[in-house]
């Protein structure tokens, strides 16, 4: 009888709303997993030159943090540290960047957490966009050949560290010149 | 504790009347922007921004959104403007670094067409159904017992149903 | 102690309305008038203890008592005593404490009233207590008010501060009395279609019932959107947010129902459509409240999450199954051929208007859950926000504002040459004079001028039709004013509404010349500098920071003159909450009938020497306020008991 039809048209409804429990809304993927990395050319904030272009070869996180994010970022802070000194001396690099911040609070944070590693604000958030961040903070790994592998939002935790650094160092560092000009792979 | 510490300072700081003497990321960005920037027209960028949603809030576009991130992405559409590139292409860059997602209105291409003409089906097809019940209920048949009553009184009948409200 | 109160009344309030509604169904079925009776001292009860619960939440709150984790999580010792009340109401589950017991006060007053209506009633009761007993157990297992907590903290964490606003008080409540007032005819349908007895009683019965649920849906959209257009700082009322896209879907197709239900009391037909309207407008109110707490669509609205929304999805998969299952049941006693004289008839325009008005409530909805179905279907996410939905349903809602002109005139069952040339010829040329007179006044944006014409047009339709009535008074030989209170009271109802589409008319104008003549800019100021904008100067003086229990603020002082009258201060500022990453703004306008200067403070220099400021220029903003206060008179002339029938 089509007249039960119409009762029997609310499940795909329901079943689409059901759906909905499955995924979480703020949970967006980034799609620039797997291409090349945005060059920048930041100034840290002890006033040296950091370019993702003279890392190439290297393994390199990229820490997008601020100081009013709390306490995500205040959480992370000492795992990036201990992180950075027991990769520093097998050629990764850590950068971190400041976005949206105000360069004494910026400061301040990281002489708080004395992080050793270079820090540089992005004062006009050129290169967040260019990274598609959307909140802090976020931690984007790029292989050798200069590929963005993995974007983690969210604080970080040594062992995801760990497990995604090493696996980009056991990698071999392919020409880089190659795989700049193509997308996606 | 670290907020209510960052608001104190940051208090104090405006009460004294400074002394810190640092300037907030957006001021010193704002200065060192080129002048060029001042060529682009507001509505421009405010044509751009429109289209796109702010990332930190929810639901507001970035043409809206008070946010500090927001203003940043102003910035750099007005920059891009300014340097010549076409409004479609800066709005394909923001897509390109943050996925479809960003765009408020999908683009009616593919399946994002269902969503575009889901207001058109739906009016076309109440349209239809009520002209088919119009068709069939209008349909002359006949009148049974109206014959009985006297004209003059259907016709007062009739006048009465009209002019009531 | 409080906590165990609660959670005991609680549980208590579910298991009576669980047996009341069961007990007045049995009784129903069963013809033992005692059972129907046992079924009416639950529902009594039921709203007793609902009440004692809400004013011993509030209670805890006005203590506050810590031990109740939802106190401790809205409050902290700081909170002003004013946003404590507030704070019931705040969050999560004290929300569902005051729908709870709104959907019981309801029930208690369908008692009070309809307790002689012999057939339906039973029925009605018990689906009430159904729908009580519903959001009962929610607030027994997922989302417990008087949850404990322990160890009890010193102090709280704190109101959202975007909830310390007046506009707190008013919204939530207005909103509620509208959705859960919707299950009041939505009962009479159920009862309708259990007894079969589909006629016209029920429609009858719930009209004053819809009425009022829907005035109070309308007051809470107008004053979700003051809020949002003085609290958040955008500049704007409405975003088209998933959350407010929920609140709109039910009050669409409430309006369909409103005026199809018309059609059925005057010429019984359209019985399957009116009681599928309402069944669709109380599901999306559940539907709303599901969105709202189930965190499946990110909002600015957006309440925590947790199993709660699997208890609201189950809850509209009963709701939607066993109405339309119902329906389906009941479908040759539904399925009458209408009879209809000409196509050109009052009928058909009101079958008009239901059309775009469902159509308007599809697209929202469609456009409201497509990013889920481009998930699922596609893997894909995608956004469908404001450009969208002002894209699509702007020509529905033009076409709306036509057919609010053409519906009350028409005549009845057939419309002759004359009738229409008598009711539409006058007002057809006002409105496009009007447009012609914007034209030429300089006014070149399409929309605005179809807009601002149909709205004149359809203004002119009711300003005909009252002097018309009124001067037949006069002529009868009463004086001006009597003649128009005679007129509003003995026809209540034409005129209630009449004012009802006035107030939406205003409200239309209001949203056409925001969204066509507001300008905005946003500049860096040094001190003294001044930006301008549309003949006002903003002049920069000065920051200045100031410190209260729960937040610290930083106000900007501007200087506003706009080249005659004298300067006015106004001071936009930035509030600074601990437990808030971001800064709050704190919104200075200047309100007028033609424009409010509304200023927003955006980034400062800490040394106070410069600040930037957006200032925009909206139009006519106010009348959106104005059309919802006509609204209400309206609704009020609408609902009063009507002389001549009463």
């Amino acid at each position: 009888m089509w007249k039960w039809l119409i009762p029997l048209s609310v499940v795909p409804v329901i079943a689409l709303l059901a759906y909905g429990f499955r995924v979480n809304p703020r949970d967006i993927p980034s799609p620039l997993v797997g291409r090349p990395a945005a060059p920048f050319a930041l100034r840290t904030f002890d006033g040296a030159p950091v370019m993702l272009e003279s890392l190439r070869g290297r393994v390199v996180v990229l820490n997008f943090w601020a100081s009013w994010c709390s306490p995500a970022c205040y959480d992370e802070a000492p795992t990036l540290e201990r992180s950075w000194r027991s990769y520093r001396g097998r050629g990764v690099a850590l950068v971190g960047i400041a976005i949206q911040d105000k360069q004494e609070a910026s400061q301040k944070f990281i002489s708080d957490f004395s992080l050793s590693f270079p820090n540089a604000p992005d004062p006009d958030g050129k290169v967040s966009v260019d990274y598609g961040v959307y909140g802090v903070p976020e931690t984007f790994f790029i292989d050798r050949t200069g590929r963005i592998r993995l974007k983690h939002a969210g604080p970080i935790s040594d062992e995801l560290f760990r497990t995604e650094v090493e696996k980009l160092l056991g990698e071999p560092a392919l020409d880089p010149s190659v795989d700049s000009q193509e997308k996606g792979g | 504790m670290s907020h209510r510490w960052v608001v104190r300072i940051l208090v104090v700081a405006v009460v004294a009347g400074g002394g810190l003497g640092a300037q907030s990321a957006t001021a010193d960005a704002a200065q060192d922007r080129p002048p060029a920037a001042g060529t682009v027209n507001a509505d421009a960028v405010r044509e751009v921004a429109a289209q796109l949603r702010c990332v930190v809030c929810q639901n507001l576009s970035v043409a809206d959104s008070p946010s500090e991130m927001a203003n940043q992405m102003r910035g750099i559409i007005r920059d891009r403007l300014a340097a010549g590139e076409p409004p479609e292409q800066v709005v394909q860059y923001f897509v390109d670094k943050y996925g479809e997602w960003i765009l408020l209105a999908p683009r009616g291409r593919g399946f994002n067409m269902m969503v575009w003409a889901a207001p058109v089906v739906a009016v076309l097809a109440g349209l239809i159904a009520v002209g088919v019940l119009l068709r069939r209920w209008t349909r002359p048949r006949p009148a049974p017992r109206a014959g009985g009553i006297d004209p003059v009184l259907r016709e007062r009948i009739r006048r009465e149903l009209e002019s009531e409200p | 102690m409080i906590s165990d109160i609660g959670h005991g009344a609680l549980a208590v309030g579910t298991v009576l309305a669980v047996y009341g509604s069961i007990a007045s169904g049995v009784g129903a079925r069963t013809g033992r008038p005692a059972l129907i009776e046992s079924a009416q001292y639950a529902a009594l009860a039921v709203f007793t203890l609902v009440t004692g619960c809400l004013l011993l939440l509030s209670y805890a709150f006005l203590t506050f008592d810590f031990s109740v984790r939802y106190v401790a999580q809205q409050t902290n010792l700081s909170t002003p005593f004013y946003y404590r009340i507030t704070a019931v109401w705040g969050a999560l589950e004290g929300s569902i404490l005051l729908w709870t017991w709104m959907v019981t006060l309801y029930t208690l007053l369908v008692v009070l009233r309809h307790r002689a209506q012999r057939d339906l009633y039973p029925w009605v009761l018990s689906v009430m207590l159904g729908i009580a007993a519903f959001f009962l157990l929610v607030m027994t297992i997922p989302a417990p008010p008087f949850e404990r907590l322990t160890p009890v903290p010193l102090d709280g964490r704190g109101l959202n501060p975007l909830l310390e606003d007046t506009g707190m008080i008013t919204h939530p409540v207005a909103l509620y009395l509208g959705f859960t007032g919707f299950s009041v005819p939505f009962a009479f349908a159920l009862a309708a279609l259990i007894t079969g007895r589909v006629g016209d009683a029920w429609i009858t019965i719930t009209r004053r019932w819809t009425i009022i649920a829907w005035y109070f849906l309308s007051l809470g959209l107008l004053i979700g959107g003051w809020w949002s257009y003085h609290v958040l700082g955008w500049g704007g009322y409405w975003a088209w947010d998933p959350v407010e896209n929920a609140a709109c879907m039910p009050w669409l197709t409430g309006t369909a129902f409103l005026h199809s239900a018309m059609i059925q009391e005057r010429r019984r037909m359209l019985k399957l459509w009116n009681i599928s309207l309402v069944i669709l407008t109380f599901s999306l109110t559940i539907f709303g409240t599901f969105l709202t707490r189930s965190g499946i669509i990110a909002s600015v609205h957006a309440f925590t999450q947790g199993s709660i929304g699997v208890f609201f999805l189950a809850f509209l998969a009963i709701v939607l199954l066993t109405a339309f299952g119902l329906l389906a049941w009941r479908w040759d006693r539904l399925r009458a051929e209408g009879e209809l004289d000409s196509a050109l008839s009052r009928e058909s325009a009101f079958l008009l208007n239901n059309v775009f008005l469902v159509a308007a409530a599809f697209t929202v909805f469609f456009g409201t859950v497509f990013p889920l179905l481009s998930e699922a279907m596609r893997g894909v996410k995608v956004s469908v926000g404001a450009p969208f939905f002002n894209q699509v349903n702007v020509p529905l809602f033009l076409s709306l504002i036509f057919l609010m002109g053409v519906g009350p005139l028409i005549a009845w069952r057939r419309a002759s040459v004359e009738n229409l040339k008598r009711n539409f010829l006058g007002p057809v040329l006002v409105g496009v004079a009007a447009a012609a007179a914007l034209h030429v006044v300089g006014v070149r944006s399409a929309l605005a001028l179809l807009s601002l014409g149909l709205t004149v047009f359809t203004t002119a339709t009711i300003v005909l039709d009252f002097s018309r009535a009124a001067r037949a008074r006069m002529r009868a030989g009463s004086r001006f004013l009597p003649a128009i209170a005679t007129l509003l009271l003995h026809h209540n109802r034409r005129y209630g509404g009449f004012a009802i589409h006035l107030g939406i008319l205003i409200v239309a104008v209001g949203v056409t010349g925001s969204q066509a003549w507001s300008v905005q800019t946003e500049a860096t100021l040094r001190h003294g500098e001044a930006v301008h904008l549309a003949g006002y100067q903003v002049r920069f003086d000065g920051l200045s920071a100031e410190e209260d229990s729960t937040h610290a603020t930083v106000i900007g002082t501007f200087t506003v003159s706009n080249g005659h009258g004298t300067p006015t201060v106004m001071r936009p500022s930035k509030k600074f909450y601990p437990q808030e990453s971001s800064p709050i703004a704190g919104v200075d306008y200047r309100m007028g009938l033609r424009e409010d200067l509304y200023l927003v403070l955006g980034d400062f220099a800490r040394d106070g020497s410069q600040a930037t400021v957006k200032a925009h220029v909206n139009r006519l903003v106010s009348w959106i306020w104005i059309g919802g206060l006509v609204l209400t008179l309206g609704a009020i002339l609408a609902i009063v008991p009507d002389p001549q029938r009463a």
